[in-house]
């Protein structure tokens, strides 16, 4: 078992590498998309939504599977590292973008108004006054959704990434051992056990008082 | 692009074979929504006792495959059990690990919708002589479900999803069947198509909860 140690370590790099990425693009991207939809232009709107539905409704591992194997037809050859960031992130993308709109939306009318009427700009109220609000709501589902989604880089091992799940795998078919496995189970949940944890405080905190 | 995404000669070859697949997802989802069901309601029961221990336990297993992948799970049941000399299929550890991980998260919806049924509503059942049971099942239940329906509706969406999962122990579902057709015609477009059916099956459903969602929020 310990034989297969710096192994499954390297695939905990490969995931916490793929982790960060899913999720700093994920959600960035997803924060732009809600807030080019605040906007309020028509056709844009109806893209920015026809896209949250697509990657709403895909199966993640359909959208890895169908940017790994589909795009080398275009001649372009994503690895599966970059197929799997890619895939997650648009998911996650797509879920974030949703919440941070229906954050944004729950902000009532009046305080726009309000803002507006100060003399703040449209982006100065966005800043202060609208996201400032819309970010308390939108955090308990964006916590959930993040670890859900960033659970999914095991997903990766499909398409022969080497991370945590994958190199546990082929260590366990070189060693016919399922110790490996167990290894790796192990180090997911050393990994995201803190993390489910931590959200479990932050949901709480930040949770409205009723 | 046409030739190699939307090619119709291999649309129409693979389309038994990828259509097959659709029914098996749809079946596998007709068994496991329920299963999850089940599972999630026997820890929301367990939950509603009022003892520290039993909740203690409860969140534990609950975080516990709120933090473990899926699909290790999966390949734990199917590709680790044989080695302890149980060999099940793979459409066997399928039902058992939909029936632990999604009865987790549906078990901390539902009990999130126990809590929001007023402590009065059990103590009035109770005193109409209701026993426990009957208190929980005709009365806290009812509501329960109905003030957590676009979590439950949300993460059923999830777990039709995650039934690609299957495709990885060779459950002949959407997913496999599309891969298979893939390899035999060295093209992508049967991924394409099932990609379609999944969308056109679960954007209905996507569209309902964006709008239970955002009736949900506008409402506080």
């Amino acid at each position: 078992m310990l034989k297969y140690l710096p192994d499954i370590l390297s695939g905990v790099v490969v995931t916490i590498e793929l982790a960060v990425l899913v999720v700093v693009t994920g959600i960035a991207a997803g924060l732009v998309l809600a807030l080019l939809r605040s906007l309020g232009i028509r056709p844009l709107n109806w893209l920015i939504i026809g896209v949250v539905d697509l990657f709403r409704s895909l199966p993640p591992l359909v959208v890895i599977v169908l940017i790994y194997f589909g795009l080398p037809s275009v001649d372009l050859s994503p690895s599966g590292f970059v197929s799997t960031w890619l895939s997650l992130a648009l998911v996650l993308m797509a879920f974030s973008e949703e919440i941070f709109w229906a954050g944004i939306t729950s902000v009532a009318k009046g305080q726009w108004e309000a803002a507006r009427s100060t003399g703040l700009s449209f982006g100065q109220t966005l800043m202060h006054v609208v996201l400032p609000q819309a970010f308390r709501l939108t955090i308990p589902p964006l916590t959930n959704r993040t670890i859900a989604i960033t659970k999914g880089t095991a997903l990766g091992t499909v398409v022969a990434v080497t991370e945590i799940l994958g190199q546990a795998s082929s260590a366990m078919s070189n060693s016919y051992n399922p110790s490996p496995l167990m290894l790796g189970a192990a180090a997911y949940i050393v990994l995201f056990f803190p993390v489910v944890v931590a959200a479990r405080w932050v949901e709480t905190k930040f949770a409205w008082k009723r | 692009m046409i030739q190699s995404f939307f090619n119709p000669e291999i649309i129409a070859a693979s389309w038994p074979i990828v259509l097959a697949g659709l029914w098996n997802t749809v079946l596998l989802s007709l068994l496991v929504v329920p299963l999850g069901l089940l599972g999630g309601l026997i820890l929301a029961l367990l939950a509603s006792v009022r003892n520290p221990m039993v909740r203690w336990t409860l969140m534990a297993w609950v975080d516990f495959f709120r933090a473990f992948p899926p699909l290790v799970l999966l390949i734990l049941l199917f590709a680790g059990l044989p080695f302890a000399g149980l060999e099940l299929g793979g459409f066997v550890c399928v039902a058992i690990a939909f029936f632990l991980n999604t009865g987790a998260y549906y078990g901390e919806i539902l009990r999130a919708g126990i809590d929001s049924v007023p402590a009065g509503q059990i103590e009035a059942a109770r005193s109409t002589g209701l026993s426990r049971l009957q208190a929980m099942a005709y009365v806290v239940l009812p509501q329960a479900v109905r003030n957590v329906l676009p979590d439950l509706l949300s993460n059923t969406l999830e777990v039709v999803k995650l039934t690609a999962l299957g495709s990885v122990v060779a459950v002949p579902e959407l997913l496999y069947q599309a891969r298979q057709a893939q390899s035999l015609t060295y093209n992508a477009t049967p991924i394409v198509v099932a990609a379609t059916l999944y969308f056109l099956m679960l954007w209905p459903v996507v569209r309902l909860l964006s709008r239970l969602e955002n009736r949900a929020l506008a409402g506080r």
